[in-house]
Order: C-alpha cells, then structure tokens, then sequence
C-alpha cells in the first residue's frame, strides 16, 4: 500500500494521531447507519414485493375488464364517456428525513366517496367495473410509488455508505496506522542515535581529563 | 415538513391508461419511448410527483428514469399494461436487493 508520505516530526505525529481518532470514529457511526439502513431496507423491499404482486394481478385484471368494456361499447362512446372531466387526483406529497435520507410521503387526497364521470345511459356495465376496480386499486398504486421509491432511495445511499465504510476501514486507517507506525520508528531511532552520541562525548571527555 | 398537492400521471398505450381518466389522473396516451421520454421531463418540471408507466414504455425510457430514479420526487413507477405484467418491475426489485446486499438473499429461494 501506497503510505503517506509525511515528514517524521511530533507535530506531524500528533496530528495524524488525531486524524485517525476522526476516521475511526466515522467509520462506526457510519457502519452503524450502514447497519441501520439494510435494516429498514430489507423490511421495505418485503413490503415492495408483497405490493407489486398484488397491483400487478389485480390491474391486470382490471384492465383486461377495460379492453372487454372497450369491445362492447363503439369506440365513439367510449371516448365520450372518459372525456368529461373527473374529479382530479391529487397526491399529498412531502419529504421525511431519515437516517439524513429524504424520504418521500405520499398520501392521496381524499375524495368523498367515488363517483362515476359519466352516465349510465350509454356506457355498458363492464366499463364501470372497469373503471371501480383501478379507483380500488389507487390507494395501493400511491403505497407502491411511496415504497418503491423509498427502496431505490435507500439502495442506493446503502451502496454509497457501504463504499465509505471500506474505504475508511481498508485504506484510509491503516495508512494512518502505518504512517503513525513509521514516524514513532524515525523518532525513536534519533532518539537513541543522540542517546548514544552523548555516552560517546561523555566518553571521549573522560579520557582526555 | 412541506406538504404540497401534486398531480398523478399515467403514460401508456390507449387501451392501458384511459380508463384512468375516470379516476382522475393524468393521462398521457402514448406508445413511442422517445416520446414518452419528453414527457416524463415534461411532467417532472410540471409537479407531478407521481408517473406510472407502462412496461413497455418502462423498458424505452431507462434514460429518463434513471435521472430521477435516485431523487426523492417525481416517483416513476412502471405497471403492466393490457397484456399483463412482463416482470420488468419485479427485476427491478431483485436488482435493488443485489445494490443494496451485495446479492440476492431474500428471494433467490423463488427465483
């Protein structure tokens, strides 16, 4: 491994001394959240899964309900029928900060109660099942769009934590160590080598007098 | 927290997505990814925070949806369309399981 190159002083010491004392500290806290968010994950894309079998049955058969209403009617009445405006849909939408991760929210407006955009007259009775299935089905469509995207999320900022954790605890702490290791070395040796320089003029002084 | 009302879009083929429209969301009826694509830059600038798309369009738009797939809104989330379910999505969530973990533990037992 590449070691940091640094001059072999105490000052130079004493500071990486307390830059390892930071890595090290960050490296828990961060394994910590790491540890955390897999948690939280692993109960979200449970609960992801779950969701998307149900929304993907249960919309597949509301649509293929459609496409038998659509046979049934003329295409012209259809279209009249789904072309007066429904009351809009509309989302709650806000942000939840966990683990510093923002989170989305999202809740649907309620509407009181569901009411069709059309009359009865013209509109066969495979269309309003059509169309009462997917209002059933909204709720669960928001909680799918709320915990998918709570899932990618948190993915990905796993796999972001996850690199910091590695590269504090393979690289940045051990070349820290081994730098620290290096300039204890260095000073220890002058240490002696002007331990030994004393004896020895101390020695020569003696001999002379 | 802010909390704001937002819109909901549906992007899919004609058959798919109008009977959305008695529902109350946004339809947008279109089968051509490039532009489906637009769209979605479109309705992410416009305040929907929701999108759905269908599989097919899903598949054609990875570019678009990859841009916001790691911000928190708009959420652009792929259904099945007329024909059923592909199983786009589910990979979708197998491959979130493997980023996150590292593999897939939790539904390799199935798959």
């Amino acid at each position: 491994m590449a070691a940091l190159q640094v001059k072999p002083t105490r000052m130079e010491l004493s500071n990486l001394k307390k830059k390892r004392q930071v890595a090290v500290r960050g490296h828990k806290l961060m394994k910590d959240k790491r540890d955390e968010m897999v948690r939280r994950f692993i109960i979200y894309i449970r609960r992801n899964r779950m969701l998307r079998e149900q929304v993907e049955q249960k919309l597949s058969l509301a649509m293929s309900e459609f496409v038998i209403a659509r046979a049934s009617m003329s295409h012209a009445s259809i279209e009249e029928a789904l072309s007066y405006p429904a009351r809009p849909a509309t989302v709650h939408a806000s942000t939840r900060n966990v683990l510093s991760i923002k989170m989305p929210e999202l809740t649907l407006e309620e509407s009181a109660g569901f009411e069709y955009p059309y009359g009865f007259a013209t509109t066969s009775a495979e269309l309003d099942a059509a169309v009462q299935a997917f209002a059933e089905l909204l709720p669960m469509l928001i909680e799918l769009a709320e915990v998918e995207k709570i899932c990618n999320r948190l993915a990905d900022e796993i796999e972001k934590t996850r690199r910091r954790v590695n590269a504090l605890e393979y690289v940045m702490i051990p070349q820290f160590e081994e730098a620290i290791r290096m300039i204890t070395m260095k000073l220890d040796e002058n240490e002696r080598g002007n331990l030994t320089r004393l004896m020895k003029t101390k020695e020569m002084l003696a001999q002379k007098s | 927290m802010d909390k704001k009302k937002a819109g909901i879009a549906i992007i899919g083929d004609r058959d798919s997505v109008l009977v959305a429209k008695a529902v109350g969301l946004a339809v947008f009826d279109e089968s051509n990814s490039e532009r489906a694509s637009k769209l979605i830059h479109r309705l992410a600038r416009e305040n929907y925070k929701v999108i759905f798309l269908t599989e097919p369009l899903y598949n054609g738009c990875s570019e678009a949806i990859s841009k916001y797939k790691t911000e928190t809104f708009p959420a652009i989330i792929p259904i099945p369309d007329s024909h059923g379910a592909s199983g786009v999505a589910m990979a979708q969530i197998k491959a979130n399981v493997e980023k996150a973990i590292g593999t897939d533990i939790l539904f390799a037992e199935e798959g």
